[in-house]
């Protein structure tokens, strides 16, 4: 006979536990926060929804916003295509495989702020080895302080440099997974180069491509360290991304529950980016 | 459709062969008449794949030509070779619908769409899965997406040849039973050559008009089911057919006179050659359990349903015997005999005697 009963419940209380110290309670606070008014000594006053409707009515929220959408698309639409090519053409087996694969990972074992530290000392245009080749040996004006397209270029480059490793290495994850009978078979059907990526090699990757596209986004949706080691958000505004823009609110002008609730909308925007994303990338699976 | 010839071939995987266990395939010579139904029989890492994928254009031998009606067709990639291949485990396009699997090979070929559909739709009839077409490959049972891949092999009408490297390994025993008989009665109506890889004889003596057993690298005979059965030229496929295989058993020959545990046993004919160390090889289905003949003594008897499995030593030697009817018991004294005109004499493992009347090659 089947028994039932609750008992399973309990085994999952510890991971319960664990998930509301490190999720739901903290977020709390911040939903807390966001609803209310402080100057300090723990006194609040309700504020109901207002914060929410004065940042999303907010022009500096907006371009917060636009920065943060256009920097992630383009180190998408860079970092993706790139990260097959490269994982395309590294070989799939002899000695070089572990010298592309310790290369590549490279660059990902870097914490960020370093990263920032050394894009920043890279590019300068006195000393900086790029800043001083770019402004005297190619004589291209180039100063990320003073131009907003040089400090735009500068933090893309450097993210793609710091993560196209992780779409190359997940594509040749998914690429070395494929059976030799498949280009095999692909030869004697007389496949060509294009077919042969388009109806097996990108069919295979697109369970780790799912997962690189959805990890690249989240991580450059939310980045932080890298842009404000590099630039501080400037010049101007140019490059203040949203997360910057938080810590400016939150930290620079000690507004809390403004911060609270942008925190919130930056949240919901970004799960529900990634929720339709995932749900797109996976429809068709289930049919 | 054309005649295969393989000329000198050899093979081997490594950059500078020295010697012969270097070789994948040692020297092989052959010819694959079209529209026959050949199995390509031997045991594991002998070298089957490899053959196959060097007539297919996958591998470049390392030595040797490969002709196709006289044609050198050595150099020719794949695609320009016009044949087929299915291999162990089913490929499918997993995101094309079957229709289109079906349809690749020949859109890749630029085939005219009208035409294509009319084959799909043949191919589809014959391999009974017209009501799957539109459905997407990814979700079909293995069986079934490895009847897609033979169907992309079957879907061109010019082959040469359609080959198949053990395509039932992932198939359940019941539909494997379904899919040979399929394959077998492809074969009449599509009339292109076929060979089908197996280390399964039952597998190849179903399927195949021609059987080539190949050991270690070289094709050790060729031959109807029935000759390799009745006929081995080696004590290979001897031992390799039939079930339980030859009895192959260390004998002495001095001037034409075989002897087998001290004791002299007629042959089928004339002993050839000379030197080299010698053995009688005969079925266990022509030794028979009488009255007179060699004494031995039963060790072990398995119930085989119709015939029994008589395993009796004679001095330290095992020899098997099928029998019908009532069998002996464990440890009974017994009396074996030969079928003279079935006992023969090999030579290092080579056949060497003659019948009356035939020579043996
Ligand atoms: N790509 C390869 N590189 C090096 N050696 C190989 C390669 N493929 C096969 N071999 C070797 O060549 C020999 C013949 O292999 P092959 O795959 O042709 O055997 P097979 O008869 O098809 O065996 P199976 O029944 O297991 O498929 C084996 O000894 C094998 O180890
Ligand atoms: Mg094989």
């Amino acid at each position: 006979m089947k028994t039932e009963n609750q008992k399973a419940w309990f085994f999952v209380l510890p991971v319960l536990l664990l998930v509301a110290f490190n999720a739901l309670i903290p977020i709390m606070t911040v939903v807390n926060y966001s609803v209310q008014e402080t100057f300090g000594d723990n006194l609040f006053f309700w504020e109901g929804l207002s914060w929410f409707e004065q940042i999303l009515r907010s022009d500096r929220f907006h371009d917060a916003l636009g920065r943060q959408f256009l920097f992630t698309f383009l180190i998408l639409i860079i970092e993706v295509p790139l990260g097959i090519i490269i994982a395309l053409s590294m070989p799939k087996k002899g000695i070089w495989v572990p010298v592309c694969l310790v290369t590549m990972a490279l660059p990902m074992l870097i914490p960020w702020n370093v990263v920032g530290a050394m894009w920043n000392i890279f590019t300068l245009p006195d000393i900086g080895l790029l800043g001083y080749f770019i402004n005297n040996t190619l004589g291209i004006e180039y100063n990320m302080t003073r131009s907003p397209v040089a400090a735009w270029v500068t933090i893309i480059v450097m993210d793609v440099w710091h993560w196209t490793s992780l779409v190359v290495l997940l594509s040749y994850a998914g690429l070395v997974s494929i059976p030799d009978a498949y280009y095999q078979a692909a030869k004697i059907d007389g496949a060509s180069p294009w077919k042969v990526f388009r109806y097996i090699q990108l069919p295979k990757m697109k369970t780790v491509l799912t997962i690189a596209i959805l990890l690249r986004f989240m991580d450059s949706f939310n980045i932080y360290t890298e842009p404000f080691v590099l630039t501080g958000g400037g010049p101007g505004n140019s490059t203040t991304l949203l997360s910057i823009d938080l810590v400016k609110i939150a930290l620079g002008q000690f507004d809390l529950g403004p911060a609270a609730a942008m925190s919130l909308i930056y949240f919901a925007i970004t799960l529900l980016v990634s929720w339709l994303f995932y749900t797109l990338m996976t429809k068709d699976d289930a049919k | 459709m054309a005649k295969i010839t393989l000329k000198n071939l050899r093979h081997s995987y490594l950059p500078s062969p020295k010697g012969a266990e270097d070789y994948a395939l040692k020297e092989i010579d052959l010819d694959w008449q079209d529209g026959g139904a050949y199995a390509l029989l031997g045991p594991s890492g002998c070298g089957k794949s490899t053959l196959l994928n060097i007539i297919s254009g996958l591998l470049t031998p390392s030595e040797g030509r490969i002709l196709f009606d006289d044609v050198d067709v050595t150099d020719l990639p794949p695609d320009q070779r016009n044949i087929a291949q299915v291999f162990q485990f089913p490929v499918i396009y997993d995101t094309m619908t079957v229709r289109d699997n079906l349809a690749f090979p020949l859109r890749n070929r630029g085939v005219a769409e009208a035409r294509i559909t009319e084959r799909v739709a043949e191919i589809a009839a014959m391999l009974e899965v017209v009501e799957l077409l539109d459905i997407r490959a990814s979700h079909l049972s293995p069986d079934n997406k490895q009847k897609i891949s033979m169907g992309r092999g079957l879907v061109r009408d010019d082959v040469n040849v359609v080959m198949f490297d053990e395509p039932l390994t992932v198939i359940d025993p019941h539909l494997k039973w379904k899919l040979r008989s399929k394959l077998k009665e492809l074969h009449q109506r599509v009339k292109a050559t076929m060979i089908y890889v197996t280390h399964d004889q039952t597998e190849a003596l179903t399927f195949a008009d021609q059987v080539v057993v190949m050991q270690d690298g070289e094709v050790v005979q060729i031959g109807t089911p029935v000759e390799l059965f009745e006929r081995p030229q080696h004590t290979f496929v001897g031992h390799f057919i039939g079930s339980p295989g030859m009895n192959v058993l260390d004998a002495t020959e001095a001037g034409g006179r075989v002897s087998f545990e001290g004791q002299e046993i007629a042959v089928e004919g004339k002993v050839t050659g000379q030197g080299g160390a010698t053995q009688v090889g005969i079925r266990p289905e022509f030794v028979s359990i009488g009255a007179t003949g060699l004494p031995a003594r039963v060790r072990k008897v398995s119930d085989i349903g119709r015939h029994s499995v008589v395993e009796a030593m004679v001095g330290d030697t095992p020899v098997k015997a099928v029998i019908d009817g009532e069998a002996p018991g464990q440890g009974d004294a017994v009396h074996l005999a030969f079928r003279p005109d079935q006992t023969r004499l090999y030579r290092d493992g080579w056949l060497s005697i003659e019948t009356d009347g035939a020579v043996a090659s």
